[in-house]
């Protein structure tokens, strides 16, 4: 267990001390998230006024598709360089290699929304501060969910053709229940007085989802990335 | 196989013949009327999407945990009859819906995570067909995660709103009406089962023609 | 073996419970029967139900096609390999 840990540590370090040379995901994923809200901006902000409900959706939106550029170039860096394979020869449990690339992958998720709340709270009017550890504990589960799927085909993608349109493909229907239980159980947050019971619900789900995603992802990472 | 596969298809064949019949013959339904007649083809259709996602599915753990290739072909089969299934319902339920509801599409509950169902399918085959050398795991991770999805995308869609039918409605149908009901649920099993011994026999023929590819090149 | 049982086991029975668990009390909107629904547009069910039937024709009896070819396709290829092998 104490090997397993360290393992996982040891790749996210890897993973973060590369980001942190070149700074190139987190730069771009970050500027990609904020246009994507200014897009939203300009489709939905009529006379000045964004939509009712609409800034729940636009946060979700903006961090499903910042996931996912983010979850190809983590793994393109890998391709790149070959580096995957050399770290799937490692002598180290492979589920403790995938622990370490998705908790990577978090953290440059976590940084992205970082910056996306504020501004969705700001140009959309959302109180972002009216339930600030709902919002975190839906933000952190809806996140662990989407990533955990993400990484394990970002991972497999690695040696496929046509990677870059496939992971989008696989990765959104996958996790429709994510976005609907992120979006709905944010937007219960966001409303004018707060609904709780429906804000529990939803993240009740998306615990139920992590739980069961995550598992499933160690226990295939095994045979699906022995060639 | 080749034995019980003759008589099988017979008796499909006698089962589809008949199924028009058996269908007219049904009475009409009160509130309904004529269009309720879609149900005979469309219950059946969604019954072989759920089944067959599951068998593909079951297929996929099996082909990753126990590297059966014949696993793998019966999982391609599968997947290849979700989607053609799926697309009957997908059709066939918004005909019904029209007349019914009043419009061509409704955001329900069954409806939508059939839809997401069905695309997740979709999903399989293109990884499949574009994923190039060594897609045949990615493709296998893809239907054990989307038959896991299924009860998650169908907690979450059924909060949102629901206005199909429910599911008892097959229980408490008229007893000329459950006949029929019965007798093309039987049908289309039996053409389901014909059509997947086909899709996999295909598969397996391939991958001999392959290896006697390789063999000659020798 | 063991893995792959209880894997199955997690898929199956673990959202299954999931499912009765999170059941909702009244699911909003329920289903309105037909007759309670103002009849504003009557449109002729039976060209509808025939489309219908239709359809379910053509879908089933393309793919049944598709499967011809592709059989069609392997015989092909399986006379190629038939020059290609060495007489003995």
């Amino acid at each position: 267990m104490k090997q397993f840990l360290r393992v996982a540590w040891v790749v996210m370090r890897k993973d973060l001390t590369v980001e942190m040379r070149s700074r190139e995901i987190v730069y771009t994923t970050v500027f990609f998230a904020a246009s994507c809200v200014l897009v939203f901006a300009f489709a939905l902000v009529r006379e000045g006024r964004p939509l009712e409900d609409a800034s729940a959706g636009i946060l979700w939106i903006a961090i499903a598709f910042a996931g996912t550029l983010a979850l190809g170039r983590t793994f393109e860096r890998e391709r790149h360089t070959e580096t995957l394979r050399a770290l799937m020869l490692a002598p180290s449990d492979r589920p403790a290699i995938y622990v370490g690339k998705l908790l990577g992958v978090l953290v440059l998720m976590a940084i992205v929304e970082a910056v996306l709340v504020p501004m969705v709270g700001l140009l959309f009017h959302a109180p972002v501060l009216a339930r600030p550890l709902w919002l975190a504990a839906l933000l952190a589960a809806g996140t662990l969910g989407f990533a955990s799927v993400g990484t394990l085909f970002a991972a497999m993608l690695v040696r496929a053709r046509s990677r870059d349109v496939l992971l989008p493909v696989l990765l959104y229907p996958i996790t429709i229940p994510v976005i609907i239980a992120g979006v709905r159980g944010t937007a219960a947050i966001f409303q004018a007085t707060p609904d709780e019971p429906m804000a529990r619900f939803w993240a009740a789900l998306l615990v139920f989802f992590d739980v069961v995603f995550v598992t499933l992802s160690l226990w295939t990472f095994e045979p699906l990335m022995t060639e | 196989m080749t034995r019980i596969f003759v008589p099988l298809v017979l008796i499909a064949m006698v089962l589809f013949a008949s199924a028009p019949l058996v269908v007219a013959n049904a009475p009409v339904e009160q509130t309904m009327g004529l269009v309720q007649k879609i149900f005979y083809y469309h219950v059946p259709s969604a019954m072989l999407l759920f089944v067959s996602a599951f068998v593909c599915g079951i297929a996929s753990a099996v082909f990753l945990f126990r590297r059966s290739a014949a696993a793998d072909r019966v999982a391609l089969a599968a997947g290849e009859l979700v989607v053609l299934f799926g697309l009957i319902v997908l059709v066939t339920g918004p005909i019904w819906a029209r007349k019914a509801w009043g419009v061509w599409w409704e955001w329900d509950a069954r409806l939508t995570s059939s839809l997401l169902l069905w695309m997740i399918f979709v999903a399989y085959l293109m990884v499949r067909r574009f994923g190039g050398p060594g897609s045949e795991k990615l493709a296998g991770a893809m239907a054990l995660f989307g038959m896991a999805n299924v009860p998650f995308v169908y907690v979450s869609v059924n909060y949102w709103r629901t206005l199909h039918p429910k599911t008892s409605v097959v229980m408490t149908l008229a007893p000329g009406m459950r006949g029929a009901f019965w007798f093309c649920v039987a049908a289309f099993a039996i053409l389901y089962l014909l059509l997947l011994t086909l899709r996999k026999r295909l598969e397996d023929q391939q991958a001999m023609v392959e290896q006697l590819y390789l063999a000659v090149e020798e | 073996m063991k893995k792959t049982v209880l894997l199955l086991v997690l898929i199956v029975v673990l959202p299954g419970a999931l499912l009765w668990a999170q059941q909702p009390a009244a699911p909003q909107g329920d289903f309105v029967p037909l007759s309670e629904i103002p009849q504003t547009e009557q449109l002729p069910a039976a060209p509808m139900v025939i489309g219908a039937y239709a359809f379910v024709w053509v879908a089933l009896l393309g793919y049944v096609w598709s499967l011809w070819r592709r059989m069609t396709k392997l015989e092909r290829e399986l006379a190629d390999l038939q020059r290609r092998v060495p007489k003995h």
